[in-house]
C-alpha cells in the first residue's frame, strides 16, 4: 500500500518529508558545495576573484494569497532570496527574477507585484538584473509562481555555516515569530477572521551587516521560514552535531498571533516567518551582537532563547513556562487547524 | 488571552503539584479522553512532572483516530469517479485505508479538497452544481452540531448534489465501552473540555454512578489539567465518584441546549464501528431519514468495500490505553509521521503522533 513514487503536498511544507525530498535529489547533483544544505551556496577559488567568494542561491514562491497583511508574494521573493544570502553572512548584490503567469492573471495585479519588487529591491540596496517570464494556459498554475535568485559577496574573515554550532554558543532570535504566516492564514477567506496580523516580510541584509560589524565570530545564521523556529533550529542541531535547549519564556511571540494559534490549535515554533534570524555565537560575543541589532529596526525586538549544548546531540529541547521540558521536533507536513 | 497567562503561572503549577504530591496514593491510572488534552499535556511537560505514581493513559478522544477503517475505505472508494469531489478535514487526508489514502489519490488527481470548516463543504456543492459533494464527516459532540447545521441549510436550499458520510461518535458510550471490557483498570477519568459544552456535565453521570469512576472535566491550560489531576486524586483519595467540573468558566451542568436540539432534529443516535473498540451501541450519529437525500450511506454503494487494517498497527491496543505508543514494534520505526500505519500518527491530537513529536 505505501506508494512513495508520488509527491504530496506535505513534500512542499518544509519538514521532515522536504528535507527528504532534498537530500534525494542532492545525491544525483554530487556538489559538496550543495550537500551542506546552506541558505546559499558559498563559492570559493573563482578565477579572477582572488580570495573573495561568492553566495548563490535560488528559491521560488507559489504563496496563496498573493496579497497578504503586510505583503505580496514580490515582496516575499525579493527578501527570501536577499535573506538567504545574508544568512550565509553575505552582502547580496543583484537579483534575478523569474515569473510563470497564468492565463487570465490581472495585468493590474502583475503591475502591483512588480512594483512591490521594484521597491523591496530598492530599499535593501539590491539591483535586479535579469529576468524571465513566461504564461501558462489556465489551470496550469496557481495565478502567479515566482523564482529569483541572487548572488552576494561574502567577506574574507566571514564563516558562517548551520554546521558551526559549538557547545556554549548562546541562541538569539531577532523579534516575535509567527506574524507571517498567521497573517497568511487570516487573509484566507475560508477563515472568516478579522485580525490586524501583519506578516514580518522584510530584507535583513542590513541587520546582518550590523552584526557582522560587531562580531565576526557569528558561527551561523538562520532565518525560520516554513517550518518555523523548530524546524530551523532542528536544522543546526541536526547539522552541526550539538544539542539545542531553549525557553520558551523567552521566545516572543504577539498577542494576535498567539491568540489565532490558540483558536487553531498551532504551536507558534511552526509557523512560518518572514522577517527574523536566528544567529548563533560565542557566549563572549552575545550580549553585543544583541546590543547591535537592536539599534536596527529588524532587530529591535531581539533577545537570546537559549544556548548549544553538548547533550542530546541532534535534539531540541525546550523548557516550558510552567517549569517542563518537552522534546521540539521537526515540522512533520503542514500545521492543520483543530477539528474539535 | 488572559487565561493563557493566568492557566499557566508558574507560580501557581508549583502550588498545584505540591497539592497533588501531598496526596500520597498508591498507583493510580488516570485517562485522558480527549486529543486536545494528549497534546496539551506534552506541550506544556506535564507528564514529566507528576510523581511516578500517576500513569496518565490516552484514550479515545481524537476523532481521525477512532474512525473505522471502513469509513475511511468508504470515502477513499468515491475518489476513483470524475464527478464527485470529496471534502475533508486535512488530518484525514494521510490516513491509510486498507489499499490507498485520500493523499495518495489526491496527488493521482482525485478532486479531494481541505476544507478548515464544514460550511465549506457545502459551499463548494454550490459552487459545482454539476458535481457531487462529499464530505467525511468525523468529529465528536462539537463538530457535529456544525454538520448539523449544514445539512439543514442545504435541505433549505433544495441542494441535490450535497452529501456527508456520517462518521460522528458520541464520548461517553465509549467510556461505558472501555469500563466494561475491563482490557485496563481506570481510576479516574479527565473527561473532554469542548465535548463537554455540548453535552453538559450531567452526561458523565453515567460513569461515575454505575461503573464508580471518578470524572473532572478538565481545560487546557496547564493549571486547569494540573488542577483537574488534583480533583480526581482526592475523590480516589476519599472513595468518592461524582463528575465534577474544573472547567467551569464554560461548561455547564446541562450543556448547550441549542446545539443538543439541533443533533436531535438531525440525526439518530445509531450504533458505531469504533477503531479499537468495535461496534458500539448507541455511540454514533446517523442522519434522520427526512435528511437521507444528504446520506452519503443511502445513496452510494458501499457493499463490496473488504477492509482490512493491518494487523501490526496497534492503534487500537493505543486507543483503549492497554497499550502506550512507544510499545507499539513500529512506533518510531516502520511507523512514523512521515510514513504512518494507523490514524493516530497521522492525526495531530492522536497518541503515537504525540508521543513522537514530543517525547521521543
Amino acid at each position: 500500500m505505501k506508494n512513495k513514487k508520488i509527491i504530496t503536498l506535505a513534500h512542499g511544507s518544509g519538514g521532515k518529508l522536504s528535507s527528504a525530498l532534498i537530500k534525494g535529489i542532492l545525491k544525483s547533483f554530487r556538489s559538496p558545495i550543495l550537500k551542506k544544505l546552506d541558505d546559499s551556496a558559498v563559492l570559493e577559488g573563482i578565477p579572477s576573484c582572488g580570495k573573495g567568494r561568492l553566495a548563490f542561491t535560488t528559491d521560488s514562491y507559489v504563496i496563496n494569497p498573493i496579497f497578504f497583511p503586510g505583503g505580496d508574494i514580490g515582496k516575499l521573493a525579493v527578501c527570501g532570496t536577499i535573506n538567504d544570502l545574508s544568512m550565509v553572512g553575505a552582502i547580496p548584490m543583484y537579483l534575478s527574477v523569474s515569473a510563470i503567469i497564468e492565463e487570465g492573471f490581472s495585468m493590474n495585479d502583475l503591475n502591483k507585484i512588480i512594483i512591490s519588487m521594484a521597491l523591496t529591491a530598492k530599499k535593501a540596496g539590491v539591483e535586479i538584473v535579469t529576468g524571465d517570464t513566461k504564461v501558462v494556459g489556465r489551470g496550469n498554475a496557481d495565478k502567479l509562481f515566482i523564482n529569483t535568485s541572487g548572488i552576494g559577496i561574502i567577506g574574507e574573515s566571514v564563516r558562517i555555516s548551520s554546521s558551526n554550532a559549538k557547545p556554549g554558543d548562546m541562541i538569539i532570535l531577532s523579534g516575535a515569530i509567527a506574524d507571517h504566516g498567521m497573517a497568511v492564514i487570516s487573509s484566507r477567506k475560508e477563515f472568516g477572521f478579522k485580525t490586524t496580523i501583519k506578516s514580518d516580510c522584510a530584507p535583513l541584509n542590513k541587520l546582518v551587516m550590523a552584526m557582522l560589524k560587531t562580531s565576526r565570530n557569528i558561527h551561523v545564521m538562520r532565518d525560520p521560514t516554513r517550518g518555523g523556529l523548530a524546524s530551523a533550529l532542528n536544522e543546526i542541531a541536526e547539522n552541526s552535531k550539538v544539542g539545542i535547549e531553549i525557553n520558551e519564556k523567552d521566545i516572543p511571540v504577539n498577542k494576535q498571533a498567539r491568540g489565532l494559534c490558540e483558536m487553531l490549535g498551532f504551536d507558534p515554533l511552526y509557523v512560518a516567518n518572514e522577517g527574523k534570524l536566528i544567529a548563533v555565537a560565542p557566549r563572549k560575543d552575545s550580549l553585543r551582537i544583541l546590543a547591535a541589532m537592536k539599534k536596527v529596526s529588524e532587530g529591535k525586538n531581539a533577545v537570546v532563547i537559549g544556548e548549544v549544548v553538548s547533550s542530546h546531540q541532534k535534539k531540541v529541547l525546550l523548557n516550558t513556562v510552567i517549569g517542563g521540558k518537552r522534546i521540539v521536533d521537526m515540522l512533520s507536513g503542514e500545521q492543520l487547524p483543530r477539528i474539535c | 488571552m488572559k487565561y493563557i497567562k493566568k492557566f499557566n503561572n508558574p507560580e501557581q503549577v508549583k502550588k498545584l503539584l505540591t497539592g497533588i504530591n501531598s496526596l500520597s496514593l498508591g498507583k493510580v491510572n488516570l485517562m485522558e479522553v480527549c486529543g486536545t488534552h494528549t497534546v496539551a499535556m506534552f506541550r506544556h511537560g506535564i507528564r514529566g512532572m507528576l510523581p511516578d505514581n500517576i500513569n496518565i493513559l490516552s484514550g479515545p478522544g481524537c476523532p481521525v483516530c477512532v474512525t473505522s477503517q471502513k469509513d475511511i475505505d468508504k470515502i477513499i472508494s468515491l475518489t476513483g469517479k470524475k464527478d464527485i469531489i470529496i471534502a475533508t478535514f486535512g488530518d484525514m487526508i494521510k490516513v491509510p485505508g486498507t489499499i490507498s489514502s485520500l493523499g495518495e489519490e489526491k496527488a493521482k488527481g482525485a478532486d479531494i479538497r481541505v476544507v478548515y470548516s464544514p460550511n465549506e463543504s457545502l459551499c463548494i456543492a454550490r459552487n459545482n452544481p454539476g458535481k457531487k459533494v462529499v464530505f467525511m464527516a468525523i468529529g465528536f459532540e462539537t463538530t457535529s452540531p456544525l454538520i448539523a447545521l449544514c445539512v439543514q441549510d442545504a435541505g433549505r436550499e433544495g441542494l441535490k448534489n450535497y452529501f456527508v458520510l456520517c462518521s460522528h461518535k458520541l464520548v461517553v458510550p465509549a467510556m461505558s465501552a472501555l469500563l466494561e471490557t475491563k482490557d485496563v483498570h481506570i481510576d479516574g477519568f479527565i473527561c473532554p473540555g469542548h465535548v463537554s459544552i455540548t453535552v453538559g456535565a450531567d452526561a458523565y453521570n453515567i460513569i461515575a454512578e454505575k461503573y464508580g469512576v471518578p470524572c473532572v472535566i478538565a481545560g487546557f491550560e496547564a493549571s486547569d489539567i494540573l488542577q483537574s489531576i488534583y480533583m480526581l486524586l482526592k475523590q480516589i483519595k476519599e472513595r468518592s465518584n461524582i463528575v465534577e467540573v474544573q472547567y467551569s468558566r464554560v461548561v455547564s451542568c446541562r450543556g448547550n441546549r441549542t446545539s443538543q436540539q439541533l443533533l436531535s432534529a438531525v440525526f439518530t443516535v445509531a450504533d458505531a464501528q469504533w477503531r479499537g473498540l468495535g461496534t458500539i451501541p448507541c455511540s454514533g450519529l446517523k442522519l434522520r431519514k427526512e435528511y437521507s437525500p444528504f446520506d452519503a450511506d443511502e445513496n452510494f454503494d458501499f457493499t463490496n468495500i473488504k477492509s482490512r487494517e493491518n494487523p501490526a498497527c496497534s492503534c487500537g491496543a493505543v486507543l483503549r490505553g492497554v497499550k502506550k505508543p512507544p510499545e507499539c514494534k513500529m512506533f518510531g520505526k516502520a511507523c512514523t509521521p512521515e510514513n504512518p500505519y494507523g490514524p493516530c500518527m497521522v492525526s495531530t491530537e492522536g497518541a503515537c503522533s504525540a508521543y513522537y513529536k514530543y517525547s521521543r
